[in-house]
């Protein structure tokens, strides 16, 4: 079994069904446009900031607030993209033509992550100019030390999120079960980790918010966080491993 | 050629599939016969690789269907025709899996044809009915051009045309020296679409043989013969004459007597030299359908009960009106009524019609044994009938029974 096969079938797959076409494009709509709102609401504070505030303003890292609400487009569409399978059934069709099961989960994640990754990319340079736009004087820009390693982060960041939810998704099975896990998690959990301060030190090493460091480029004044940019993007890298390591080997014995 | 060998597999501790060795082997249609829950789907997951055995093996020349080089091209299978993303056109969904195995579009195409589904290619499976599913799970089977072909359940849904066409489908399929397996819990259908029957129950193994002799084996091929009903000696001087001649007799309920072992000629020139009148003398041979429910039957998992209705009914109080059921034509005079008898009486009553007392009177006659609601909108009826009218009618406080029977027997009366 060639995998190009595999490859060429998986980009049938995920072209010829309208959900990849929603969530795709609500992700980069949000996040686009929530950006732009908060990137013109900034501008309209900064004047009020307190000077701490000021110091730490950081044009980039605004531009991506709506990565946020964003981010959950992009869950849903990785747990779409696995979940379809198993709640249509095709996934006996699929895996009696793919008999081996690697090869057919690393295919289609492949041509997932792919077409996540290109639509991240443009989202967040997108989201970054328009953003910046808004911002008026207090803009940066895209050639300011940090700030393109920013926005390809940005790119990436929403790519990994995709794909932790479709190894998730790989796990559960479920689409229900699979969003009614990663929503709150995503949404809640992780938010309410990172603002308690008993729990700030857990919260800091979740995906997301591992992996939103790389979007930053203003590092806030009293920062504890043990890592930098890229240090965090290597912690939800390990996440997004070990959730894809754990839907393979589930997939891999587990009756179709 | 599919093999398999100490097949089991378990769920916990139910026992889904146990011990089932069986060849599939090539150019004949092998029916895969079992009531529902026997272990039929569970067992060609298997063949497919998608289910892993407990114990035992499967293999398909030679190959357990993992290690099989280039699947697809091998084997080609309809387990669930609903087992589609409902929102992929049927072209896209054939298209896709043409391209996990290097088939080219072209024959996608191809079989979208020979499936008669090439007018709704571009629509959304989601749409689709059983029987268009079914034609695309099928389509999807062929694809490949398969040397061993899987169905389950494949005439599910499908209306009598496409009935026939499977059916011919397969024999074709197998006389071109493919491998066809085909699964179904209908005996009737396989009876004349599959050259060897495999019959399962409970997930074990209860026939493997030729539907020729799976005929010949179960179903036990009888003469029924009645002597004159006035005289029980003639019978007795029958019965015994025919044990001594080697026969085997068992009376039946209304006096006639099933008869094995003997030819029917044989039988007639026994009663001949016993000087015993024969009423009846007939040839019966158990349906298929008969010989696999006896095989079945201590193998069926899922059996219906009667409905009792309990705590549905409502107790009426006495004398009270029981509720009508809303019928089309209630309130408009002689919607059902039937037409008069002088007007060329009634072409679809006639059957109801016979008297009760009748051999076929039980089951004919809906209203005799249970309220039929469908009898009520006949209180119409009693204007039309009145100068034939054997018994009075309630036509309201009585349930149904008395209000339809005498209704019905109207032509009869009219005759």
């Amino acid at each position: 079994m060639a995998a190009t096969q595999v490859l060429r079938s998986e980009w049938t797959k995920i072209r010829s069904v309208a959900s990849t076409l929603w969530t795709l494009s609500l992700a980069a709509v949000v996040t686009v446009v929530l950006g732009v709102l908060i990137s013109l609401l900034s501008k309209n504070e900064f004047d009020k900031m307190s000077a701490k505030d000021r110091l730490s303003f950081d044009p980039t890292y605004i531009s991506f607030a709506g990565m946020s609400l964003g981010q959950l487009a992009m869950i849903v569409f990785g747990v779409l993209v696995v979940s379809n399978e198993y709640s249509t059934g095709m996934i006996r069709t699929s895996l009696s033509a793919v008999p081996q099961r690697g090869t057919f989960l690393f295919s289609k994640m492949a041509v997932a992550t792919g077409l996540a990754f290109l639509v991240g990319l443009v989202t967040s340079f997108v989201a970054f100019f328009l953003g910046q736009a808004m911002l008026g004087s207090h803009k940066a820009a895209i050639g300011d030390p940090g700030v393109l390693r920013a926005v390809i982060g940005g790119g990436l960041y929403m790519t990994l999120i995709a794909v932790f939810s479709m190894g998730v998704a790989t796990m559960l099975r479920s689409p229900m079960l699979s969003l009614g896990i990663l929503m709150p998690f995503f949404f809640l959990i992780s938010a309410i980790l990172g603002n308690v301060s008993a729990t700030k030190k857990i919260g800091q090493f979740l995906p997301d918010q591992a992996g939103s460091k790389i979007m930053q480029v203003v590092t806030p004044i009293d920062d504890d966080v043990p890592y930098g940019p890229w240090g965090g993007l290597g912690i939800m890298v390990l996440w997004v491993v070990v959730a894809v390591i754990g839907g393979y080997v589930l997939l891999k014995r587990r009756d179709a | 050629m599919i093999e398999a060998v100490g097949l089991t597999k378990r769920y916990g501790d139910k026992t889904a599939v146990y011990n089932l060795s069986f060849q599939v082997r090539p150019g004949s249609v092998t029916g895969f016969l079992g009531p529902n829950g026997s272990g039929k789907s569970t067992t060609m997951r298997m063949i497919l690789g998608l289910d892993n055995p407990s114990a035992g093996q499967v293999t398909i020349g030679g190959y357990s269907y993992r290690k099989l080089p280039n699947a697809p091209r091998q084997v080609g299978a309809l387990l669930d025709a609903k087992a589609v993303h409902g929102g992929r056109h049927a072209r896209n969904h054939l298209l896709c899996l043409a391209q996990l195995s290097g088939i080219p579009a072209r024959r996608v195409d191809e079989v979208l044809g020979v499936v008669g589904l090439q007018d709704v290619a571009k629509k959304r499976s989601k749409g689709f009915s059983l029987g268009m599913g079914q034609r695309l799970g099928i389509a999807a089977a062929l694809l490949g051009d398969p040397q061993v072909l899987l169905f389950d359940e494949p005439v599910n849904g499908l209306d009598p045309e496409g009935i026939l066409w499977v059916r011919n489908l397969m024999k074709s399929l197998a006389a071109e020296g493919r491998t066809v397996f085909v699964s179904s819990h209908l005996m009737s259908e396989m009876a004349v679409t599959a050259d060897h029957l495999i019959v399962i129950g409970r997930g074990q193994l209860l026939a493997d043989m030729s539907v020729r002799d799976f005929i010949s084996h179960n179903s036990a091929d009888f003469a029924r013969v009645r002597t004159p009903g006035t005289d029980p000696a003639q019978r007795e001087k029958l019965t015994a004459a025919l044990t001594e001649a080697g026969g085997q007799v068992l009376p039946e309920q209304d006096g006639a007597l099933r008869v094995t072992g003997l030819p029917l000629p044989r039988i007639s020139d026994l009663a001949h030299d016993a000087d015993v009148r024969l009423w009846e003398l007939s040839p019966h041979q158990a349906s298929l359908e008969e010989a696999y429910m006896r095989m079945t039957q201590g193998a069926v998992d899922y059996r219906s009960t009667t409905d009792q209705r309990a705590g549905l009914q409502q107790q009426l109080p006495p004398g009270a009106v029981p509720p009508q059921m809303p019928v089309p034509g209630q309130g408009q005079p002689g919607w059902y009524a039937p037409p008069p008898p002088q007007q060329g009486g009634q072409p679809f009553a006639m059957p109801q019609g016979q008297p009760p007392a009748g051999p076929y009177g039980a089951p004919g006659v809906p209203g005799a044994g249970e309220p039929n609601p469908y009898a009520q909108p006949a209180q119409p009826a009693p204007a039309q009938s009145a100068p034939a009218q054997p018994a009075p009618v309630q036509p309201s406080a009585a349930p149904a029974q008395p209000s339809a029977a005498p209704d019905l027997t109207k032509p009869e009366d009219a005759r």
